[in-house]
């Protein structure tokens, strides 16, 4: 029997990153994932798995130690939220551009500007287009559940090292905040310098013992140069779209309506999904999993048997947009959110889905 | 005891800054009036014998474009 | 006398490039203090055998092709931020010898926060600061060490407290934290004060390796191009007006 133990969401990414060999974790406290860090600095791994923990001065700080740290051909990350993502953004298209494994959470709060400290999903276009400069995306995961916080902590890093790309991990306050039982899994023990180097040792810095130096940049004065290396990620991207998809269902066989929710509102739209069918309303739910590479080709594949699909967001209707890009006027896609942190009820989602149909 | 100089200059990277010149202790060095492939006017031993091999030519030159050899006499 | 061709021999051999300097032709101006510094560091890893125990982080500025100079593994960090990725890469990898290489613009301006903590952490790790008072890359504008009254790009009419604040001493700084166990200022005009740099950049390279702390050498530099004169007159330029505000020598040896 798998050890079973209550803890928020936040604490789960600690332990998921310390269960899944993680190197090295980066941060700077902000409301609401402070106990990402806290649970490190408590749980001390560095005297169990030498995992570095360490207290930036800055989130533009942590997230050049993770640039720095991946460029070891480490599995490193930071957490933060909303606002400090936005200070990471710069950091995150360098990491993009070099092309280094590393895992970053976000734990949304209520935005723009300082905003407010309470859930949101208000950072969906910023995680999932990229929100630095450039062309790039990292992968994102959106967790539902504070298992998912534990669990897709290695998953990130497997993508993260299996297409050197950034993945991030896209909660939020809910998620973050919420306790919930969370299964344990047995623990990876961290690479050893061998692994690393038989792993990483075409680009990572590790010292050039018995090959010439490696050099990690994303410069390139050349526009030639840049286009290439610019289709290259392109292409890049095409595969983890091919490959990455994940996505989950609830009653959408029969389905005439669809909601399509993630995170959150994803377990809010199950209820609201169970309200309307004891009324006899044949709705079901589409869960995003991964918001990039976003599951397009499902939510195509279901747009021939639905009437409309309605997307429940915390925000004021970012993932919409995409959904009807997919949908490409088919049917109608409608939009449900509440913002600043606020969050819908199912009975006051469901009255507002009868409303569309 | 005495010591006699050489220096090998790598004339087509030599940019013709002429911080060596200054440098050079014994007026054995001078910027060449002709230029290399780059335009610059490169770096040449104008006077061998007063050259002393201490090497501050090399030693201040940005490019590395220096060797120096010395023998004791 | 000797024929010079008796001379030039292998055997003779008293100075020439060390291996660990590429055969790339360095892409800075005639006269650059950058291939001093970088010819320095290259000799001192050398010397000390430690070409694959060594990791560089590059900036951004003039000096953000230094990994097309030394063979060694490198990473090229965003502007201002090289502390921070050297902060991780020598607590992932405290075998490792890590340094940084940034200029004025990079450190002192943009790059602040990130060296300033890093140097009162007491990361084991070197600093090598270049400070030639100008931003070379970008076309020559005032940087946060550009003296008062000096011209540049963007104080045509010269640095004026008033308008522009005053020239950063950011060394000084430095040397006041807690975490910093070497703080020095050096330039590299003369053979001499090659030597003595050199020196100082060795002595940073063994204490990162000895626990005591952030090692941080400033070179006072040159910027020809930027300065508008020449390389011999930018020298004397520099030996005028430049030492008399930020004066050579060491400031912390502990």
């Amino acid at each position: 029997m798998a050890e079973k133990i209550l803890m928020k969401g936040n604490e789960a990414i600690a332990y998921g990153a310390i269960d899944c060999g993680c190197d090295g974790y980066f941060g700077y406290p902000i409301t609401p994932q402070s106990e990402v860090m806290e649970t490190l600095m408590k749980v001390q791994p560095w005297e169990t798995t030498g995992m570095v923990v360490l207290q930036a001065e800055s989130e533009t700080s942590s997230i050049n130690m993770v640039y720095g740290g991946a460029c070891c051909g480490k599995k490193v990350m930071t957490s933060s939220s909303s606002p400090g993502i936005s200070l990471m953004c710069e950091g995150l298209s360098y990491i993009a551009g070099a092309e280094l494994p590393c895992v970053v959470v976000n734990v949304m709060r209520g935005g723009p500007g300082l905003g407010t400290i309470q859930p949101s999903q208000g950072d969906y276009f910023q995680a999932v287009k990229g929100g630095g400069h450039g062309d790039y995306h990292p992968i994102v995961l959106a967790p539902a559940s504070a298992q998912d916080m534990y669990d897709f902590v290695g998953e990130a890093f497997e993508l993260a090292f299996k297409y050197r790309n950034p993945a991030m991990i896209l909660g939020d306050g809910v998620i973050g905040q919420m306790m919930e039982k969370v299964e344990l899994r047995p623990a990876k023990p961290r690479r050893t310098e061998e692994e690393i180097r038989a792993l990483c040792d075409s680009w990572a810095t590790i010292g050039n013992k018995g090959r010439h130096g490696n050099t990690i940049t994303s410069l390139a004065l050349d526009p030639q140069v840049q286009e290439n290396f610019n289709i290259k990620l392109q292409k890049k991207y095409a595969e983890i779209e091919a490959n990455e998809v994940r996505y989950s269902t609830y009653m959408t066989d029969d389905a005439e309506y669809l909601i399509v929710a993630f995170g959150c509102m994803s377990r809010i739209g199950e209820k609201v999904v169970e309200l309307a069918r004891e009324e006899g309303i044949r709705l079901g739910l589409l869960r995003p999993i991964t918001l990039y590479p976003f599951p397009k080709k499902e939510i195509d594949a279901l747009v021939p048997q639905l009437k409309n699909i309605l997307s429940l967001e915390l925000n004021a209707g970012q993932m919409v947009e995409d959904i009807r890009l997919i949908v490409n006027g088919r049917i109608p896609v409608n939009f449900y959110g509440r913002q600043g942190g606020m969050i819908p009820d199912p009975e006051e989602i469901l009255e507002v889905f009868k409303k569309t149909m | 005891m005495a010591t006699q100089g050489a220096i090998v200059v790598d004339k087509e990277r030599c940019k013709g800054c002429g911080v060596c010149v200054v440098n050079c202790p014994t007026e054995a060095i001078a910027l060449s009036h002709e230029v290399n492939g780059k335009g610059y006017n490169f770096l040449s031993l104008v006077n061998p014998e007063k050259c002393i091999g201490c090497a501050n030519c090399a030693t201040v030159c940005p490019d590395s474009v220096i060797t120096v050899y010395r023998v004791k006499i | 006398m000797m024929d010079i061709n008796e001379i030039i021999k292998p055997e003779n051999k008293v100075y020439g490039k060390t291996p660990i300097l590429k055969d790339n032709i360095l892409h800075y101006c005639p006269g650059c203090s950058h291939g001093v510094v970088h010819k320095i560091i290259a000799e001192v890893i050398e010397e000390m055998g430690i070409q694959d125990k060594t990791i560089g982080i590059s900036p951004v500025g003039c000096s953000v092709f230094a990994y097309n100079y030394l063979d060694i593994d490198w990473q090229q960090a965003a502007h201002g931020r090289a502390p921070a990725l050297a902060t991780a890469t020598k607590r992932l990898m405290p075998d490792k010898y890590v340094f940084t290489y940034q200029g004025d613009g990079d450190l002192a301006s943009i790059g602040t926060a990130e060296v300033m903590h890093a140097c009162n952490r007491g990361e084991n790790i070197v600093i090598i600061f270049i400070n030639n008072a100008i931003y070379g890359m970008t076309g020559g504008q005032m940087a946060p060490t550009t003296l008062l009254g000096q011209v540049t790009a963007t104080t045509p009419y010269g640095r004026k407290a008033e308008l522009n604040g005053y020239p950063l001493k950011i060394t000084e700084l430095i040397a006041q934290l807690e975490g910093t166990c070497y703080v020095t200022r050096q330039s590299v005009q003369n053979p001499a004060a090659v030597r003595k740099t050199k020196k100082a950049i060795r002595k940073a390279f063994e204490n990162s390796m000895m626990k005591k702390g952030t090692s941080f050498v400033e070179v006072v530099s040159t910027c020809n191009s930027g300065w508008k004169v020449t390389p011999v007159q930018a020298n004397k330029w520099m030996e005028e007006n430049m030492f008399p505000f930020y004066p050579l020598g060491d400031m912390k040896d502990r």
